[in-house]
């Protein structure tokens, strides 16, 4: 049982940082109906930036780790808008397959200008915040466990609050429905989508940091693995859905965690790819997605 | 007829003098042009990306060993030209960087101090150019397996678990291990087989089985499950970064078992991203830099005077063996055509390398014994030397 409920708190921890990159991949196809491939390699430059904030703010500290993942949701908030204005906006109107082709782009880009400008050497993620183990009887959880899921926690209902209760979220939600009516209404929609692609990319950010706090060794390439599992828990809960990446998320976290301590664990991707698939073969709009029907 | 005899003396004078200074003048450009010939020597080596660790000190040990005999004047009177390259510790491109140091580089030999995967990828290469390939330190035993030209300068995988087994079983007197095996790398799979084997005829038994691929980060699940099954000892097969997290992943959750592993642990990353949680682990090694042995003392003295104070690990003295044993080979062949290179590498015998006296087996592994190393207060320090 006590080996059930440690499975359980490994499993929340890693799919709460799945849940924080999922919502980037959800938001940005809520508004502007494409995957942002890039996303992952925001990821990324999030703990590299978090590592090299490490290098001038004392280790161990709780006002420096706020500082540090601050820092790191900033940065990445700006490149987020910048890869938005220089990459995406220009081809806006033009096919979905054009603008996903550029996505992919620029994904190469950033792991490539990465190894260019961070060296291809994984690096050592310094411990920002302090640490310590809690136990309660066999079961033990790491500090950084917590503020992961805490952190997680707070950022989910912080988007949920900006989405539903502020003037830009409501802006976000007409453009969702309707990019031209809303423009009609008098919505100013690059404001709105270069105010989504923030966000998410500040959350990447974030999980770039809560991510190499538990995993810390990090390297350009880190994002290509986390960022795939995130776009299928975006999937997995309804792409497009706020709620349900968070959801995806937790759910794969936790399922990968399972069957890596059972003695299938060669097969934890694909056992849970194949849950996926079965999860949309009978909900094919993903657990709280809503099927919709394109109008020709 | 004195006058004319005089004067034929003084014609057959300038004679000469003009014959000596036309040969003169019409052999120099001849004679830069037999300026000897570089020997050109490939290398293959993990530079970047997650074995970099590796791979930087792999080069800086061939390095050393091609500018020392430069220095000396060079091998059949010409000199070494190093081709280094880098796989970035991808798989597929040390197939890729083979083919062309084979093709159009034309080097004599190959060294490479990357992995047991990435060997596989280049000796079929090697072998069916002809062109002899020396690695540094893959150890898994079916690189140099039904190919006569891929030959290596370190020990091989069935003689590290069978350390392992033996280190287990009698230095920490463990019965129930827990096994952890990297599924993604020839090397971590081969190392784990033996061990199990070995292990099992020590008296030992396998407490838990689990596995991971690389490029893992979180191992907590698998942990997890070694907890419950309560193992004496906790063995990882795989390769640093893997380590280093999965030893600090260990003792957050609890875990207070000693924790060892095979060679690929070798890195100053192992300390750097393990830090606390690596003390009192322990990992087999090629050699240790604390030794007292002539060779060792000035190959570490060289070492620190060249590259700013740094102590080497087993990997640069590895190289510097494998480029040396080469290129005295390349000396005995008396020449650089590949079936006599080959010929000459395999009757190799009692080379006095930094790593021990080399002798190249019937199989073309190097036979030498192990030693194991322990992390204490952040460094590296010696525990015994186990024999062949």
């Amino acid at each position: 049982m006590s080996e059930f409920l440690q499975q359980l708190i490994n499993g929340l921890s890693l799919g709460a940082i799945y849940a924080l990159i999922a919502l980037g991949y959800t938001m940005v196809y809520g508004v502007l109906r494409f995957i942002n491939f890039a996303h992952s390699d925001v990821f990324m430059v999030g703990s590299f930036i978090g590592y090299y904030l490490g290098k001038h703010i004392p280790e161990n500290t709780v006002w420096g780790g706020i500082v540090i993942l601050l820092g790191a949701m900033l940065g990445c908030a700006l490149l987020g808008m910048l890869i938005e204005r220089l990459a995406y906006r220009p081809l806006r109107g033009a096919a979905t397959l054009n603008v996903l082709i550029t996505a992919i782009g620029v994904s190469l880009l950033l792991e490539y200008s990465g190894q260019v400008f961070f060296g291809a050497t994984p690096r050592t993620f310094p411990a920002v915040f302090p640490s310590a183990n809690f136990n309660f009887g066999n079961l033990v959880i790491s500090t950084n466990q917590i503020i992961v899921i805490a952190v997680a926690a707070l950022l989910m209902v912080g988007l949920q609050l900006i989405v539903y209760r502020t003037k830009i979220g409501t802006a976000m939600r007409a453009v969702s429905l309707n990019p031209k009516a809303a423009q009609l209404v008098g919505v100013n929609n690059d404001v709105v989508i270069s105010f989504t692609f923030g966000l998410g990319s500040a959350l990447a950010g974030a999980g770039g940091i809560l991510y190499a706090l538990n995993y810390p060794s990090i390297d350009p390439l880190m994002g290509v693995m986390p960022g795939l599992k995130a776009f299928v828990a975006a999937v997995l809960g309804g792409i497009g859905n706020i709620p349900g990446a968070a959801l995806g998320g937790l759910l794969l976290g936790t399922v990968e965690t399972f069957v890596n301590g059972s003695q299938w664990s060669t097969y934890k991707d694909a056992i849970a790819f194949a849950i996926l698939i079965i999860i949309l073969l009978f909900r094919p709009a993903g657990l709280l997605g809503k099927f919709t029907v394109e109008k020709v | 007829m004195n006058r004319l005899a005089e004067g034929g003396r003084l014609g057959l004078a300038l004679r000469l003098l003009a014959v000596s200074l036309s040969l003169v003048l019409a052999l120099s450009p001849s004679v830069s042009a037999a300026a000897p010939d570089p020997i050109r020597l490939g290398e293959i080596s993990s530079l970047t990306g997650k074995e970099a660790a590796f791979g930087q000190q792999a080069h800086r040990g061939i390095l050393m060993a091609v500018d020392e005999v430069n220095a000396r004047g060079g091998v059949l009177g010409r000199p070494l030209v190093l081709l280094a390259e880098d796989n970035q510790s991808k798989p597929g491109d040390s197939a890729t960087i083979a083919k062309k140091l084979v093709s159009r580089d034309k080097v004599v030999a190959l060294i490479s101090s990357a992995t047991s995967s990435q060997c596989l990828e280049m000796a079929p290469i090697a072998q069916a150019a002809k062109i002899p390939f020396v690695s540094t330190t893959a150890t898994a035993a079916e690189v140099t397996e039904k190919r006569d030209y891929i030959f290596r300068s370190c020990f091989i995988d069935p003689f590290q678990g069978a350390v392992l087994a033996k280190f287990a079983v009698g230095t920490l007197k463990a019965k129930r291990i827990a096994l952890v095996t990297s599924v993604s790398t020839s090397y971590s799979v081969g190392l784990s087989k033996v061990f199990r084997e070995r292990l099992a005829s020590l008296g030992g038994e396998i407490a838990i089985d689990q596995k991971y691929s690389e490029g893992d980060k979180d191992f907590r699940a698998q942990l997890t499950a070694i907890k419950a099954a309560k193992p004496d000892a906790i063995a990882v097969t795989g390769f640093y970064t893997e380590a280093a997290l999965l030893c600090k992943q260990a003792r957050d959750l609890g875990l207070t078992q000693p924790i060892f592993g095979g060679d690929g642990w070798e890195a100053p990353e192992l300390i750097e991203i393990g830090g606390k949680a690596v003390e009192g682990t322990y990992y087999v090694s090629h050699y240790s830099s604390e030794s007292t042995a002539p060779e060792v003392r000035t190959f570490v003295e060289k070492y620190r005077t060249r590259f700013n104070g740094e102590t080497p690990d087993s990997n640069a003295p590895l190289a510097y063996d494998a480029a040396l044993i080469t290129i005295e080979a390349i000396a005995r062949a008396g020449t650089t055509e590949g079936p006599k290179l080959r010929d000459a590498l395999a009757a190799t015998k009692n080379f006095p390398g930094v790593t021990g006296r080399t002798t190249i087996d019937s199989q073309r592994n190097a036979s030498k014994s192990a030693v194991m190393l322990t992390v204490k207060n952040g460094k590296v320090g010696y525990v015994e030397t186990i024999d062949p």
